[in-house]
């Protein structure tokens, strides 16, 4: 498990690299000049300007500049917002948009896991034709429509009620989550349907389950203890995926709720060619990202032993 | 011990050949006829399939049958909702209104007699009323909602002061709908008073000869008398927040999204499928640094990059940036689908028929043309079919945080984007794009579920 632990740890240290490079790359691309939209109105100031954002000096020692940066946490000064640091920033936001994703994932992942259950119980009948339904449907539609009917249907509501049941946008309360992080979920929330109905499908007609039968013990305890445990493996193993698309889908909730997240800071800063902003954010979330994978990895690997002697 | 069998001299006799015994009953199928006969028993798949048909149709054709313009404006009718043809009354040229002045006799604190002094009008709408003893003046509000639930009485068009002046003539930006005007007394210190009355005003879109002949909606001014109508330009799904045509805009808008949602995906299978089977195919060394580097691809966050990809490639002046799109789709999408064929390329290459063709001398590109590929077409197919509708998404997504299409060219997304706007006061803005994103999506994973069914035969009946 050690040696497991060590080397996806290692694996995830190079593809952060990767990121960071293909990202620098990336930026370093970008048409145009990075001080076009400054007030760099005299050589002299264009000149400062440049030595003070390292940009005089040559792309490879800039490169060397950035992943140093990276590597003691510092991911240097905002473009457009001269006395921030892109750390504040990210400090600032970064927790908002934490709390969004880890509320949806929460919500998809547990709803997924039941609704799925449900489906394989009830195949063939009235509620799995509903909720399959229903998860098509959640597939089919984009999370913004979803985000602005919600709406929509909040201000009736609360207009019909008199008073504010949950708010329609903002950030703040436990009150504001709610519906932000349900929206955000529901993509994510009907894929796990989906697949937890086919792992409990593939589960039920194993040969342990008739076994379990044939011995006599109640269903209930079947549908627990031996349907439902190894049904949720397969659902495990797309949690870091599925954490993935969730922090990075946060953007459009996050436009949308008017959330005061990383993921809308993002899209304005790619809006303003915000350079460090957008590389510091880029890293941060690949980082992240990479981490989220490897720790759920490691909670297969100690789920189900099987997957550490592959 | 069991007895030993005895035999007859009749049992060593030759059987007759039965040739009725081993004639094919049926006509033997292909792998494709086979699966195209399954994709028709599935009844879901096969209407979506008839569908995207249809809206391919629609995407190539529509343009020709609607000609109109998608980016012209529509000025006389801005966000406006679906609806019949509209028409318009013609009416003689404005004149002036002198109003209504009465001696107020009767004490209170709220009008009566609150009427229309002339037919409303979207050229004006002019109302009067009996005075009020004691009256400074009195306001006058219009509202497009009912003020009674919660007694907003909307915006206050007007204010005349003194009790005997008992009309106001309303011409603010007047639309062919319903008002509800309500007019509240004003007290002697110029306060308004709680009580209302309200009166329920539909205006009818009218228009003067002259006017109708400026904006060319007749040839010939001559023919028109006061008292007839004429036919306005017409919007089946109404028009947006510009006055442009929503139908049009939408089935342009179907040329760019099913455009990148279709040719973006085709390009970056074909690049997964040449990167993974030439992966799986070398093996060994070549293959682990091949599938390192896939892995380090799919590890980019997605969106982040489409994002950032799309802004090193750039949007210059007049473009639409459909093309940026397509190369991030492309440079993001392949790994995928190159991990897939590679697995399914490892598998085929252990099978006994690769290996007996290896011995008969089957060359490498006879091996992978004629075994491998045929073998992962099913395969290929349903990742095309389920990477289409995720390109159209993001498609939409990027055009929705404003991060995807240049503003002048429609695209399913951007519409949305510019319809979320409107939202609370003109819902169609959005409905319309995010129905027929929703719509198109749908039938694009109902039609890769009937494929993956049809076509996967491990796979079938798992779901």
């Amino acid at each position: 498990m050690l040696a497991y632990t060590f080397k996806r740890i290692l694996q995830g240290i190079i593809t952060v690299w990767f990121i960071a490079t293909v990202t620098f790359i990336a930026m370093h691309a970008v048409p145009g000049d990075p001080l076009a939209n400054e007030r760099a109105t005299t050589e002299q100031i264009r000149l400062n300007l440049e030595q003070r954002y390292g940009l005089d000096r040559p792309v490879s020692e800039q490169y060397l500049v950035f992943i140093g940066g990276i590597l003691r946490g510092d991911f240097g000064i905002s473009f457009t917002q001269e006395n921030r640091r892109v750390n504040d920033i990210i400090r600032e936001n970064f927790p908002v948009s934490a709390t969004l994703g880890i509320l949806a994932v929460t919500f998809a992942a547990l709803g997924g896991i039941l609704m799925g259950a449900l489906t394989a119980l009830f195949r063939n009948r009235l509620p799995d034709f509903v909720i399959m339904f229903l998860v098509i449907l959640g597939i089919s539609v984009p999370s913004f429509v979803v985000a602005a009917l919600s709406q929509l249907v909040l201000v009736d509501i609360n207009a019909s009620l008199g008073f504010s049941l949950l708010p329609v946008a903002g950030w703040g309360t436990l009150r504001h989550m709610i519906v932000p992080s349900m929206v955000l979920g529901l993509g994510t929330m009907a894929y796990l349907t989906r697949l937890m109905r086919s792992s409990m499908l593939e589960i039920t007609s194993s040969d342990f389950i008739r076994t379990a039968r044939a011995k006599g013990l109640p269903p209930a305890r079947i549908f627990l203890k031996h349907q439902l445990r190894n049904a949720i493996l397969p659902v495990v193993t797309v949690l870091g995926p599925a954490i993935a698309a969730i922090t990075t889908g946060g953007f459009v909730v996050e436009l949308v709720f008017a959330i005061p997240g990383l993921g809308r800071y993002f899209v304005e800063a790619v809006q303003q060619l915000d350079y460090t902003v957008i590389m510091g954010t880029t890293v941060f979330y690949g980082a992240f990202l990479v981490s989220m994978v490897i720790v759920v990895d490691l909670l297969y690997g100690w789920i189900d032993p099987r997957v550490r002697l592959e | 011990m069991s007895e030993t069998p005895r035999f007859s001299a009749a049992d060593f006799e030759a059987a007759a050949v039965d040739r009725q015994l081993q004639a094919v009953s049926r006509p033997s199928l292909s792998y494709w006829q086979d699966s195209w006969r399954r994709l028709k028993q599935n009844r879901r798949a096969f209407a979506s399939l008839g569908m995207l048909v249809a809206l391919g149709v629609l995407t190539l054709a529509g343009p020709f049958v609607w000609r109109l313009d998608p980016a012209a404006q529509d000025v006389n009718q801005i966000s406006q909702a679906p609806s019949f043809p509209p028409s318009a009354l013609i009416v003689d040229p404005y004149t002036a209104w002198s109003g209504v002045t009465a001696e107020p006799t009767r004490m209170g604190d709220v009008v009566t007699g609150l009427h229309l002094a002339e037919a409303a009008t979207t050229q004006a709408v002019r109302l009067a009323w009996e005075p009020v003893v004691g009256a400074a003046g009195y306001v006058v509000y219009r509202s497009v909602y009912d003020q009674a639930p919660d007694r907003a009485l909307g915006l206050p068009v007007g204010e005349v002061v003194g009790a005997d002046r008992v009309s106001f003539e309303d011409r603010l930006d007047l639309e062919p709908r319903r008002y509800w005007y309500a007019v509240v007394v004003m007290d002697e210190n110029r306060a308004e008073v709680e009580n209302y009355a309200a009166l329920v005003v539909d205006a009818v879109r009218t228009v003067s000869v002259e006017e109708a002949g400026l904006r060319g909606w007749v040839q010939d001014v001559s023919t028109l008398t006061p008292g007839d109508r004429i036919g306005l330009p017409y919007h089946p799904l109404g028009t947006d927040y510009l006055g442009r045509d929503m139908l049009a805009r939408l089935l342009y808008g179907a040329r760019v999204s099913l455009f990148i949602g279709v040719v973006a995906p085709l390009l970056f299978v074909l690049a997964g499928v040449v990167y993974g089977s030439a992966a799986g195919f070398m093996g060994g060394r070549v293959d682990q640094v091949l599938m390192r580097f896939a892995d380090f691809v799919i590890a980019l966050p997605f969106l982040l990059f489409m994002i950032l990809f799309k802004v090193t490639f750039g949007i210059g002046p007049g473009e639409s940036g459909v093309f940026p799109m397509l190369v991030a789709l492309v440079l993001l999408g392949w790994p995928s689908t190159a991990r897939l064929v590679r697995g399914q390329i490892l598998q085929i290459r252990q099978e006994g028929y690769v290996s007996a063709s290896q011995l008969l001398g089957a060359r490498t590109g006879y091996l992978v043309f004629r075994h491998m590929i045929p073998q992962t077409m099913g395969v290929i197919l349903v990742t095309l079919t389920f990477a289409v509708p995720s390109a159209i998404f993001t498609e939409a997504f990027l055009s929705f945080i404003g991060m995807g299409v240049a503003p002048p060219t429609p695209s399913w997304g951007s519409m949305a984007n510019e319809g979320i706007r409107t939202m609370l006061s003109h819902p169609h803005e959005l409905l319309f794009p995010a129905v027929i994103i929703s719509v198109t999506v749908l039938a694009f994973n109902l039609l890769g579920d009937g494929l993956r069914d049809a076509l996967d035969v491990r796979m079938r009946g798992s779901e």
